[in-house]
């Protein structure tokens, strides 16, 4: 009995000191995927507990996208959960929207390669406006800072099609971006029906 | 319209090529396309300004503190239990330490280094710890614009054999491309007096510096594990060489790099 409590703490000490170096990242996604703070907070407190549960399922090497991805599920999962005073319907992939060729916009101009000016909190705005699965590509890349490889890992999707959320985010965000007037409330579309897509909530630890 | 469709392939290309997840045949490949194509080059210039845009912004609250207590309650037992049963250093360098870079980054790093090498750890002598202050400064220079590299070129056959003449040693240059580590070139820095090679290695955005030479430092067989300024660095001792490597690269990836270098150096294939 003495021994499993000892292999017990050390599996918690473990995952203490493997997993919690990685809170700030777990937060900042939370925050962007929940977009409130108490929400953020819940889907932390609960990934971390999933995390230390399938613990013992972790073969390495990377945990940062593994405790991700626990995260990315258990975000989705309340969205489930809530149904349909959220309205999770999303914009995925296969939405016709999202097929459009980003190189047909109209960007060859000098000005389109500048941006304006924008204060911190306009553009944490603009980056939770945009649609679930190219906001979650997108901060994943430049917040969690993660590789293709990786996010397609969080993300339970190829690397191509990674690429493509990612270069549709960032056509999103830069129209936004130079739309925005610093001001204006909610200047990126479908803001309001943005919310992480039910239909992956499956709630697994993959 | 050949053109169109042209760049229509190149479209995500660019946006890797922003990120730095090309090998080295694609960016040559791309690169060739953009000098030749003005609406990519804008294209490709507004990916990076959007990215650098969203890295100045701050996009990103830290935890907060409550948050963080309520996660450590998590784990009591962990809290509980003697932190010295599991790294052994635990001691006034050790909380020295702590409280120079503050809490859990120090764990992490020494667990995910653990469980790579057997990790010596935070006693250092004070050259070593002399040492690692200049590899951390030479490293900061090094990302100054234009500083970086003097040779610069992805092919590993044109990095070492620049270095005959310059150096005292010929430094292993490892090409790790295609494990997510890109060789970016090579530079000819000084550490201690001495003339050091550098051979530099790009993760995504961030570069890492791995300085070899023949005497720099306290031999050792296992990896000397630091967190200088935020930069986190390493230093070992392989077929004779010293080696140093510093980066912003997080802990855990540092090691796998450390892990990768040593292990091309070991077998019969090592240069």
């Amino acid at each position: 009995m003495a021994s499993d409590a000892t292999a017990e703490q050390d599996r918690a000490r473990r995952f203490r000191d493997a997993a919690l170096p990685y809170l700030d990242d777990a937060y900042a996604l939370a925050r962007y995927l929940m977009r409130n703070s108490a929400d953020a907070e819940d889907a932390v407190q609960e990934c971390y507990l999933r995390a230390l549960r399938h613990f013992d399922s972790y073969r390495g090497p990377a945990m940062k996208p593994w405790l991700l991805a626990i995260l990315k599920n258990v975000c989705y999962a309340e969205f489930g959960r809530r149904g349909k005073q959220e309205t999770p319907a999303d914009l995925t992939d296969s939405d016709p929207v999202a097929e459009d060729p980003i190189w047909q916009e109209p960007q060859s101009t000098p000005e389109a390669v500048v941006l304006r000016k924008q204060d911190d909190a306009t553009v944490r705005r603009l980056v939770e406006a945009l649609p679930g699965p190219f906001r979650e590509a997108l901060v994943l890349r430049e917040i969690n800072d993660l590789s293709y490889q990786e996010i397609a890992e969080v993300a339970g999707v190829p690397v191509g099609t990674v690429m493509s959320r990612l270069a549709r985010a960032r056509a999103m965000l830069r129209a936004a971006w130079n739309a925005a007037d610093g001001t204006a409330q909610a200047p990126a579309r479908s803001a309001a029906q943005s919310a992480p897509s039910a239909a992956a909530a499956t709630g697994s630890v993959s | 319209m050949s053109v169109t469709t042209d760049c229509a392939d190149y479209e995500m290309l660019l946006h890797a090529l922003a990120d730095g997840e090309l090998d080295a045949g694609h960016v040559r490949d791309v690169e060739t396309h953009v000098a030749g194509c003005t609406a990519c080059a804008e294209r490709l210039k507004a990916i990076q300004t959007l990215r650098s845009a969203m890295a100045d912004a701050n996009l990103r609250e830290p935890a907060p503190a409550h948050l963080r207590g309520r996660i450590e309650a998590l784990f009591p037992a962990a809290t509980e239990a003697p932190r010295a049963a599991s790294i052994p250093q635990e001691g006034p360098v050790r909380r020295w330490w702590r409280s120079f870079i503050g809490g859990f980054s120090v764990g992490a790093a020494l667990s995910a280094a653990a469980t790579a090498m057997l990790v010596i750890g935070l006693f250092t002598t004070s050259q070593d710890q002399q040492i690692a202050d200049e590899v951390v400064s030479a490293h900061i220079r090094s990302l100054q614009a234009g500083h970086l590299m003097d040779v610069q070129t992805s092919d590993q056959h044109t990095v070492k054999p620049w270095f005959n003449g310059k150096v005292d040693v010929a430094p292993p240059v490892i090409d790790l491309t295609a494990q997510g580590f890109t060789l970016l070139g090579g530079r000819l820095d000084y550490i201690d007096g001495e003339p050091v090679a550098s051979v530099i290695y790009q993760r995504r955005k961030h570069v890492i510096n791995l300085f070899v030479a023949q005497r720099l430092g306290t031999a050792r067989t296992t990896v000397l594990t630091k967190t200088i300024q935020g930069y986190n660095v390493r230093h070992w001792t392989e077929q004779g060489l010293d080696f140093w490597a510093v980066s912003d690269l997080a802990g855990d990836e540092l090691d796998e790099f450390v892990q990768k270098i040593s292990a091309a150096l070991r077998p019969p294939a090592a240069s």
